[in-house]
């Protein structure tokens, strides 16, 4: 397919000394250009209200500099590495080891996730990084079932998110409502928004419905942001009630778990039961989601994924298939909207923008998509990776973006390339990504 | 009638400010099918840099309105058509045979870069600068003391996209490369076995789109008097359903949509609710693709069994 | 109309736009039989069968479908997904249409979808495991190695889809269909891209799909196919019947030859050919 191939002209050398040097001298050009006046020179609004400007001639020629010299390696790494195809950086061994990985990892990232509070009890920074990084495996998981398996690409999870979070939040700071009510009621909401909006538009093929659920999940935030009386606009919902064990606080009341259980009180409780819930919903999900893989509906949705036409032609009824995939996607989100209100207390339109969901879609692709091992590593590598630049916190986003360029260069089909059938005869054995479709809806 | 008369002006200028970005998403969609997320961002660079370079222009002493116009239209085409260039070949050509959501996710990260590269190089706040093109036209006294203004920016807004959209229109159905868009928008396969550069048509493609969102941004500084770094991410989206509300893959349709687009707007503002004036734009987006998946100019898709 | 005719197709119409694609086209297809419609390229035959599978909606005429038990369908009314969950009309695709990263047991689970979807209480049931669930679906297994085993994929079972050889899929793609369990089996060229070995077990495998009891509409340009194992055979040639009958009687037709010759050299000659 490539396009330069068609014309016999003679090619040009791609290697030596020469040749990188001129490529390396392109690139900073190149650089020098885009930099000129986005880096050389810095405006801001002056005291007097009008702008005023430095130069920063200085920062543009070490960032050029850097482009050069960075380019010479890029170029020097890739002729050592040869033509490149995703078999060379990945190989065929490594594929296989990780594969196998596979079988063991999962268990044991299980078991050491329900150690987790036992091991780091009084390193509250490692629970609280744990609780986040589960709470995106749950969203992860939840958003599989509709872009990993069904195949339909969705950028507005989050308005899923936002719809369980005020649920939970309107429901439990206006009637007292208890979280484990809520819980579910908070997914139903969800899943109905999620019919709501599935039923016109999930007709739509590709990259509309992804700008439409995209557009979906801005309106839902323009209206919270708008919808004062009820949401309280920008500023958010506060004082939203903690979760209680079925009943009993976790506080330092009399009528608390500690008090009852004779022990001294410490905040890490709330935690730890925290961490137990958001484990156990993301383990909820998880389970379902491999049931449902089984049974009729999982199958169809993955046959949604690879042929639409032909499933029509097997009397499947495309719309409700698409429906129910989106409304338990939905329902997932809910459900972790409902924990993350919990946990926090305050909830504002501020933690339900694009870039969540950016990122929940971004876990997914890395992932692997539809493998659930993969959603759960992508999650820890993006949520750790984020904490690791949490010092450079305005350039975290900027890395953030390289990073989801670099890993879709790198590998586009994501970490786990590898599909497990659902039933089997004889040999259970894993399908090739490369004959895996990706669904056009 | 007055105050309906006045909104129109507002929203024709408006939505040829849309429009202009609408056609970097609709040419990009028509030759590569994918959405280029980091469009919006691009519009956003696009009036950073004519902010930066007007600044710098007048701090050379320059006083002659026109020529400091010119020259920051021409720079910031300039570099910012270097971005449109330079993205592609970074981020979106990699991908280009790989799997459909490699290069969109490719783009959304190239969107958060953007965002957050002019963030961090230029700052947070807002950048205000004083009016440029000052003065206008009273077009009628109305009763109550209401007149409906045409002003000079609104003018050389309008007028500036005129002419470029004739420029455009004459690059994409009388020149080479015109041709040669057509052809890989067609089939890039074919077009390749004719002696079509499609690698450079495509990078011609990014290259025009980003000049024209440059346009836009610089339009967008002067008539609005301000840019920040979050502003690409709502004027891609409105954009893109305005590529989409005239039909994608349509240059004419780009630019009606965009005219619709920013009648709603402005429209929904003045008589309806500023607030909601997004969940308007959004609201159409969803029910034209429901109703029209096609748009207003567009090709119907007929489905091969 | 009588009932040994599963399917009757009256007047049917089909236009895009300003063309015709079918006109008035009127025939009949036997119960338990193989019928045939042939005709040169461009002729209309798929569009006839888009229609009869629910992908066009007609522009006009009737598509009356019968079942054994003399329940009666209007497919043009049906429409989509329902002609084969209801009617039980499956079809295969020219172009093949499996799934291709899903193995070729999946294949045949994914055919069985709505008997399924009963069986597991629409998800519910089969969420908790219920054994009648696990039941049907031990069953849904048994019909899908059943039908493995007749068009010889039993052993590839576990195989992806998409991994198997081009006469495979063909196979495949007929088992799929079968596994709906359907009263009429279309066919859309299934003898395209196959060696003359792999035709041949072709004719055997259609010959006992009809001896089992399903009717078979076959689109085909390979003549030895239609002239070995059809029962009947329907002419088509810019989207109007120009003739029909038993497959000797259609190839000595003048129109038929006619039809051929001016549409295609290779096509007149092959089905003069089959003759001698």
């Amino acid at each position: 397919m490539s396009a330069t191939s068609a014309r016999p002209s003679p090619a040009p050398p791609t290697s030596g000394a020469a040749f990188i040097f001129k490529k390396a001298l392109i690139s900073a050009g190149v650089a020098l250009v885009l930099f000129s006046l986005m880096i050389g020179v810095r405006t801001e609004a002056g005291p007097q209200g009008g702008l005023i400007y430095w130069t920063r001639f200085g920062d543009l020629a070490v960032l050029v500099a850097t482009v050069f010299g960075g380019s010479i390696i890029v170029e020097l790494l890739r002729q050592w590495w040869g033509p490149v195809d995703s078999d060379r950086f990945v190989p065929k061994p490594v594929q296989t080891a990780m594969a196998f990985a596979g079988r063991w990892l999962a268990p044991a990232l299980l078991v050491f996730a329900f150690l987790i509070p036992v091991i780091f009890y009084n390193q509250r920074y490692i629970l609280d990084l744990s609780i986040l990084v589960l709470t995106y495996v749950m969203l992860g998981w939840g958003l599989n079932v509709v872009v990993g398996l069904a195949g339909l690409l969705d950028l507005g999870y989050v308005a899923f998110y936002a719809v369980g979070a005020y649920s939970y939040a309107l429901l439990a700071t206006n009637f007292g409502l208890s979280f484990w009510v809520c819980l579910p009621l908070a997914g139903i909401l969800a899943a109905f928004w999620g019919v709501l909006l599935g039923f016109p538009v999930l007709r739509l093929r590709g990259d509309y419905l992804a700008i439409v659920t995209l557009a979906f999940g801005e309106i839902i935030r323009l209206v919270i942001i708008n919808w004062q009386s009820l949401t309280g606009g920008p500023n958010g919902v506060s004082g939203i009630p903690r979760p209680t064990l079925f009943g009993i606080p976790l506080d330092n009341s009399d009528d608390g778990l500690a008090a009852k259980l004779g022990i001294d009180f410490s905040p890490t409780h709330r935690i730890i039961f925290l961490f137990y819930l958001i484990l156990a919903l993301a383990l909820i999900t998880n389970w379902v989601t491999i049931r449902l893989r089984r049974l009729p509906i999982g199958r169809a949705w993955e046959a949604l994924r690879e042929d639409e036409v032909a499933c029509r032609a097997l009397g499947i009824n495309v719309t409700t298939t698409k429906l129910t995939a989106f409304a338990t996607g939905a329902m997932f989100g809910g459900f972790a909207g409902a924990f993350f209100a919990t946990r926090q207390g305050f909830i504002s339109p501020e933690s339900f923008t694009f870039q969540e969901s950016a990122l929940v879609l971004a876990i997914v692709v890395l992932g692997g998509m539809g493998s659930q091992l993969g959603v759960a590593l992508a999650a820890l590598t993006m949520i750790g990776g984020f904490e690791l630049f949490r010092g450079l916190d305005q350039y975290r986003m900027l890395v953030f973006g390289m990073a989801m360029v670099l890993l879709m260069i790198w590998r586009p089909r994501g970490l786990i390339g590898h599909r497990a059938p659902t039933v089997f005869l004889e040999r259970n054995q894993a399908i090739s990504s490369d004959l895996v479709k990706e669904g056009h809806g | 009638m007055d105050y309906f008369a006045q909104q129109l002006i507002n929203g024709l200028v408006l939505g040829s400010i849309y429009g202009l970005i609408a056609i970097g998403y609709t040419m990009v969609y028509g030759i590569v099918g994918m959405i280029n997320f980091a469009h919006g961002d691009i519009f956003m660079i696009g009036g950073f840099i004519a902010l930066i370079s007007f600044l710098v222009l007048v701090s050379f002493g320059l006083t002659a309105v026109p020529v400091i116009l010119l020259i920051v239209l021409l720079v910031s085409m300039a570099i910012t058509a270097l971005y449109g260039w330079t993205i592609e070949r970074i981020a979106y050509r990699p991908l280009r045979h790989s799997f459909r959501l490699a290069p969109m996710l490719s783009a959304i990260g190239m969107s958060f870069v953007l965002t957050n590269f002019s963030q961090v190089s230029q700052g947070a706040r807002v950048k205000p600068v004083p009016p440029i093109i000052t003065g206008g036209y009273t077009l009628h006294e109305g009763a109550a003391g209401f007149a409906v203004q045409l002003s000079n920016i609104q003018i050389v807004v309008v007028l500036t996209t005129i002419v470029l959209l004739a420029v455009f229109t004459w690059i994409v159905s009388r020149t080479r490369l015109g041709r040669d868009m057509r052809a890989c928008e067609q089939d890039q396969t074919m077009a390749a076995l004719l002696g079509v550069d499609v690698d450079r048509t495509i990078s011609m493609t990014f290259v025009i789109g980003a000049a024209l969102a440059a346009v836009a941004g610089m339009m967008y500084l002067l008539y609005y008097g301000l840019v920040d770094f979050f502003m690409g991410f709502v004027a891609g989206i409105k954009a893109f359903t305005a590529a989409v509300l005239g039909g994608i893959g349509s240059l004419p349709g780009a630019m009606l949509g965009g005219l619709a687009i920013g009648l709603i707007e402005t429209f929904w503002s003045a008589y309806f609710s500023v607030e909601y004036k997004d969940v308007a734009a959004f609201s159409i987006l969803i029910v034209v693709l429901i109703f029209m998946p096609t748009g207003l100019l567009g090709r119907p898709e007929v489905e091969k069994v | 109309m009588s009932d040994d005719h599963i399917l009757s197709v009256d007047r049917l119409m089909m236009r895009f736009g300003g063309i015709v694609a079918v006109n008035s086209l009127s025939f009949t297809a036997e119960r338990r039989k193989i019928t045939a419609l042939i005709g040169p390229n461009g002729a209309g035959k798929t569009t006839v069968f888009n229609c009869i599978t629910g992908f066009y909606r007609p522009s006009g005429g009737a598509l009356r479908l019968v079942h054994d038990d003399g329940r009666a369908f209007q497919l043009e009314r049906l429409g989509d997904f329902r002609i084969s969950k209801l009617a039980k009309v499956a079809r295969t695709f020219q172009n093949i249409r499996l799934f291709p990263g899903m193995t070729a047991l999946e294949n045949l689970m994914v055919a069985q979808h709505n008997a399924l979807m009963r069986a597991s209480g629409l998800t519910f049931l089969g969420l908790i495991g219920a054994p009648a669930w696990r039941q049907a679906e031990e069953r849904a297994i048994d019909l899908a190695r059943t039908w493995l085993d007749r068009v010889g994929l039993l052993l590839r079972a576990d195989d992806a889809a998409g991994n198997l050889p081009y006469g495979d899929q063909r196979r495949l793609e007929i088992a799929r269909a079968m596994c709906t369990e359907p009263a009429l089996l279309c066919l859309d060229e299934p003898a395209a891209g196959l060696n003359a070995r792999e035709s041949g077990g072709l004719n055997e495998l259609l010959l006992s799909i009809r001896d089992l009891g399903t009717s078979i509409l076959l689109i085909e340009h390979d003549m030895s196919v239609v002239m070995e194992i059809s029962d009947h055979v329907v002419v088509m040639d810019y989207g109007v019947k120009i003739a029909e009958g038993a497959p000797q009687a259609v190839r000595d037709d003048p129109k038929v030859i006619a039809a051929y010759l001016g549409a295609d050299e290779e096509e007149a000659i092959a089905v003069m050919e089959s003759g001698t």
